[in-house]
């Protein structure tokens, strides 16, 4: 039986959940429990297929749950920025759930059923925020999104996963009440109304340097996002176990964020009234520094972990900025490099998991010539690395061109400036760690002798590393799909 | 229908007087409780199709004879006094069980009547007079109950209570007599009706500053709100629960009635200065009570002081002084009943099961008593204001209203204010989920005590997202306030 889009819809908002309950009664049998993760997580994706499907014959869905407030309701709604964003999460849940399988039973972790619980309503909040045709909607999900993450990162329970966590709850907890909700509420008293609107519902509602401000709000109210000076939470948060950062870094949490702004940009401002307003240029700089300020901070770190969430931090940054660019063809950037980092960074997070399983090396001077001991792991931490670094045959090439595409198309030699040298940076960081993992010689004598991590880790990321070099090739039904965003008002 | 659920409880007590101790005695009050829920429903819906609803005592017309008057204001008020009351007492069976000796149960619950009698009283009667002699009823009510908390603090708790709600009484009191001296009439659509022609002489303003203060003594608005914090954490804890929920509350509506239908909007905000002494009372009391939440050992007394501070909210929507600033408050009244009345009782299944309050009780408790815990979580959730929680709907009115008047500091206090309450919630969720107990046996609180706790959680999510019964009386009630305002007599 195939159910009919909209139903499709509700679906998949509920299909982690029910696996959330299914997974917290069979949390007294192992192998049970985490046949209901992956079946719950291929049956989410086959949902979210059935989803798009319709979307690419331009079928129109719209479901509203419940109106919570007058004239302010819970609904969802399909668009092309949604789809792409909920096939991203729903598929890397099935790559992260094979892979958390091998390393929570390799590192022989606690409370194994309320990780995997916790995962999954996390993974229901990511679809919520996906498919929401709302602010108040996507406002709702997103702190679902960031309660149901906290006791992920906590997860260890010594001092410093505490310490972590609260950190990362409390900086998200304070930008989205402080900043988001603020300007939610502020924008539905100009405009009377939060639903996405192709073409924006702000247009001639509010002066420049007012909207200048709301967008302020907006980019670091979505602390999700990670724009300095909001970004500490993604470090603090290193201290979960890795498929947890996966699941922060490439599958739900941050995507989130920057799904979020991009949206916010493309259907509350609008292009065509953003462009309009002067001061909007302070916001590239803001986005830009960040690029810049993270990778020179990632330069320093010798922890592999802590680099890659500065990485992380670099390249949301360049999400949002290739967003506020606001010429057409560096939306499609923006939304591209939403695919393209979460498949470059989910191998390079697995690949550290990897390591760590197998190594218990945690530091990138450690790495010397692990690259003989561990191949498969280290050639897809080598490609992960060249998608973020933005090298053909890798899908962080395609996204990058997207964005200076876009840039020259609005003669925004800033932003062109800031993507080279930020390409330089990221080369600077990840390049010598691959030299010293293939070409250096092992520490003598060896500290542990060991091989691969359990099989499904590798496999796991050997899939997210041949995705990436299979999404060079293969982007075209991506690219047209995203060219749905552009459709101006309807 | 109307006098019955006033002398209902309030014969009901004289039964309970003379019950044998035991159970029947609360039994008894629960019937009545029940009886009360059932008579305010229906007295809530007749008020929404019919309006105003009026009771001549004795068939005295108004203004010589005590008029029982109920619109959707009020209407509300009493919703909410039978509802936690219907709710509280089931609770309060097992709960005082344990904390007071059985031979007293029939004072005990004949006081708790009283208290429900003279809270119920307030809010249906039109005579300003009738209104202290009801003040009086629960107060007197009041102090019994709390000295009956098996600290012996509670004693001085009480006696502290006594001194400082006789002298807000004694206030009011004077406020009514000097209203009387002048217009020769107690009835409050009549005062309403004769004021303005006097309102210019200082009589009328003096009246009007004992009524304020005297009410502000007992809804312990900062800094007149010393007794509180000694009172809620000493009284037994199904006591504090229903007092924490109602009293205050009831309080607050006198203060709106008085403010807005009898001295009327124009002369409270346009002769007094209500807005410049309310609204600054209301931030910093909100603020620094917030604060001291957060160093409390004991978290029964956080929560009172938590108490202090929601209760500058509602002073706050009352000081801005427009309809949507009142919905607001109204809103809140409703609202932070039902999730202090569900964290206080989450507190009672803890001080049923341990005896105290204490933080360092709280190690562990996430896995030893898993629903109590989750039952705080979820109300502690709704005190932030997240979103899908009633706390969301009143901090949205409350935002709205300051945004609509363009008070952008105010929106930036609501805002602090919530997530100072972030950090003092978190703060218990951290010691119950992340601390381990020494004793790591499950020790869940019994189902008649659970059964209650989560009825009212979830009411907290039912009101959260069907806001259409609460936010529809609360917009009424706002609107019916102001109008008859600006029409003279209601």
């Amino acid at each position: 039986m195939i159910p009919s889009a909209s139903t499709a819809l509700e679906i998949a908002i509920l299909v982690p959940l029910v696996g959330a309950l299914l997974i917290v009664l069979t949390g007294k049998r192992p192998n049970l429990r985490e046949a209901v993760t992956l079946v719950t997580a291929v049956a989410l994706f086959a949902v979210v297929l059935r989803i798009m499907y319709s979307l690419t014959r331009e079928e129109i869905i719209e479901i509203t749950l419940i109106e919570m407030l007058p004239g302010l309701s819970l609904s969802f709604h399909t668009e092309p920025l949604s789809i792409l964003f909920a096939a991203i999460a729903s598929f890397l849940w099935i790559v992260t759930s094979v892979y958390s399988i091998g390393y929570m039973r390799g590192n022989k972790e606690q409370h194994q059923t309320r990780f995997y619980a916790c995962f999954a309503i996390a993974l229901s909040g990511a679809m919520g925020v996906a498919f929401s045709a709302n602010l108040l909607t996507l406002f709702v999900f997103y702190e679902v999104l960031t309660l149901s993450t906290y006791p992920l990162v906590a997860h260890k329970g010594d001092e410093a996963a505490k310490k972590g966590a609260r950190t990362y709850l409390g900086i998200l907890l304070a930008t989205s009440i402080g900043l988001l909700l603020p300007a939610i509420i502020w924008t539905y008293a100009i405009a009377g109304t939060l639903d996405f609107t192709p073409g924006g519902i702000l247009e001639g509602r509010i002066a420049g340097g007012l909207a200048t401000v709301l967008l302020l709000m907006f980019v670091l109210g979505v602390g999700k996002a990670a724009v300095m000076p909001v970004h500490r939470w993604l470090p603090a948060a290193m201290v979960a176990p890795t498929p947890v950062s996966a699941l922060l870094h490439a599958v739900a949490v941050v995507k989130a964020g920057v799904f979020t702004i991009t949206k916010i940009i493309i259907y509350i401002f609008g292009l065509d009234f953003l462009v309009e307003v002067p001061t909007e240029r302070l916001l590239v700089y803001l986005a830009g520094f960040t690029v810049i300020a993270a990778s020179v901070v990632a330069l320093r770190q010798t922890n592999i972990k802590r680099m890659l969430a500065y990485s992380t931090i670099s390249q949301l940054s360049y999400i949002v900025l290739a967003a506020l660019v606001l010429a057409p063809l560096s939306e499609i950037g923006a939304a591209v490099h939403i695919v393209a980092h979460a498949f470059g960074k989910i191998t390079l997070f697995f690949a550290a998991g990897a390591i760590y399983v197998a190594a218990k090396k945690t530091e990138v001077t450690q790495l010397s010539g692990i690259g003989r001991r561990m191949p498969w792991t280290m050639t897809a931490f080598a490609i992960g690395g060249l998608s973020m670094v933005g090298v053909p045959p890798t899908a962080g090439f395609v996204s990058k061109w997207y964005m200076i595409a876009g840039a020259f198309q609005n003669d925004n030699y800033f932003v062109l400036a800031v993507l080279v040298a930020a390409t330089a940076l990221n080369a600077a960081y990840f390049l010598p760690i691959i030299f010293r993992a293939f070409f250096d010689t092992e520490d003598e004598p060896p500290q542990k002798d060991h091989g691969e991590a359990p099989w499904p880790m590798v496999a796991a990321l050997t899939t997210t590393a041949a995705l990436v070099l299979l999404f060079f090739v293969f982007n075209g039904p991506v690219v047209d799909l995203e060219y749905g965003i552009l459709k101006g008002p309807q | 229908m109307l006098p019955l659920i006033v002398v209902a409880p309030m014969l009901g007590a004289a039964v309970a007087a003379l019950l044998p101790p035991g159970r029947l005695p609360w039994l008894w009050a629960t019937a009545v409780s029940w009886f009360m829920l059932w008579a305010a429903v229906g007295l809530a819906a007749q008020v929404m199709d019919l309006g105003v609803l009026s009771y001549w005592m004795g068939g005295w017309a108004p203004p010589i004879g005590i008029e029982y008057r109920l619109d959707p204001a009020n209407a509300l008020l009493a919703l909410l006094i039978a509802l936690l009351a219907a709710v509280v007492l089931p609770f309060a069976g097992p709960s005082l069980a344990a904390e007071v000796p059985e031979r007293k149960s029939p004072w005990l619950y004949a006081a708790m009547l009283l208290f429900l009698a003279g809270q119920m009283g307030i809010s249906v009667t039109g005579d300003a007079f009738n209104v202290f002699v009801f003040l009086e009823i629960s107060s007197l009510a009041t102090y019994t109950l709390i000295g009956l908390g098996r600290n012996r603090r509670a004693l001085t708790a009480s006696f502290s209570y006594l001194i400082m709600g006789t002298v807000g009484a004694t206030f009011f009191l004077i406020g009514v007599g000097l209203l009387y001296a002048l217009t020769g009439t107690l009835n409050m659509a009549d005062l309403a009706a004769r004021l303005p022609d006097v309102a210019a002489t200082r009589t009328v303003h003096t009246a009007y500053a004992f009524i304020v203060v005297g009410v502000c003594l007992k809804l312990a608005l900062f800094p007149l709100h010393l007794w509180l914090p000694n009172a809620y954490t000493y009284a037994p804890s199904a006591v504090t629960a229903l007092m924490a929920a109602t009293a205050t509350k009831v309080a607050i509506y006198v203060l709106i009635r008085f403010i807005y239908t009898v001295f009327g909007p124009s002369f409270a905000f346009g002769e007094m200065p209500t807005v410049q002494l309310l609204v600054p009372l209301a931030i910093v009391g909100l603020l620094s009570t917030s604060v001291v939440a957060i160093g409390q050992a004991n978290i029964k007394r956080m929560l009172a002081y938590s108490s202090v501070a929601q209760i500058g909210y509602m002073v706050l929507g009352i000081g801005m002084a427009t309809a949507t600033g009142l919905t607001a408050a109204l809103l809140h009244v409703f609202n932070h009943a039902l999730m202090k009345g569900a964290l206080f009782l989450a507190l009672g299944c803890i001080a049923y099961r341990f005896g105290t309050t204490q933080i360092d009780t709280f190690r562990g408790l996430g896995r030893r008593m898993p629903w109590t815990m989750a039952a705080f979580v979820a109300g502690g959730l709704s005190l932030i204001g997240v979103p899908l929680t009633v706390g969301f709907i009143s901090k949205w009115y409350l935002v709205s209203a300051a945004i609509e008047l363009g008070w952008w500091p105010i929106v930036a206090v609501i805002i602090v204010g919530s997530l100072l309450a972030v950090i003092y919630i978190w703060r218990v969720v951290e010691v119950a989920y992340l601390q381990p107990a020494e004793d790591t046996t499950r020790c869940e609180a019994p189902l008649a005590l659970l059964v209650p706790t989560w009825l009212l959680v979830g009411l907290n999510f039912w009101f959260g997202i069907d806001t259409r019964v609460t936010v529809g009386i609360a917009e009424r009630a706002a609107t019916l306030l102001f109008s008859t305002a600006a029409g003279g007599a209601p």
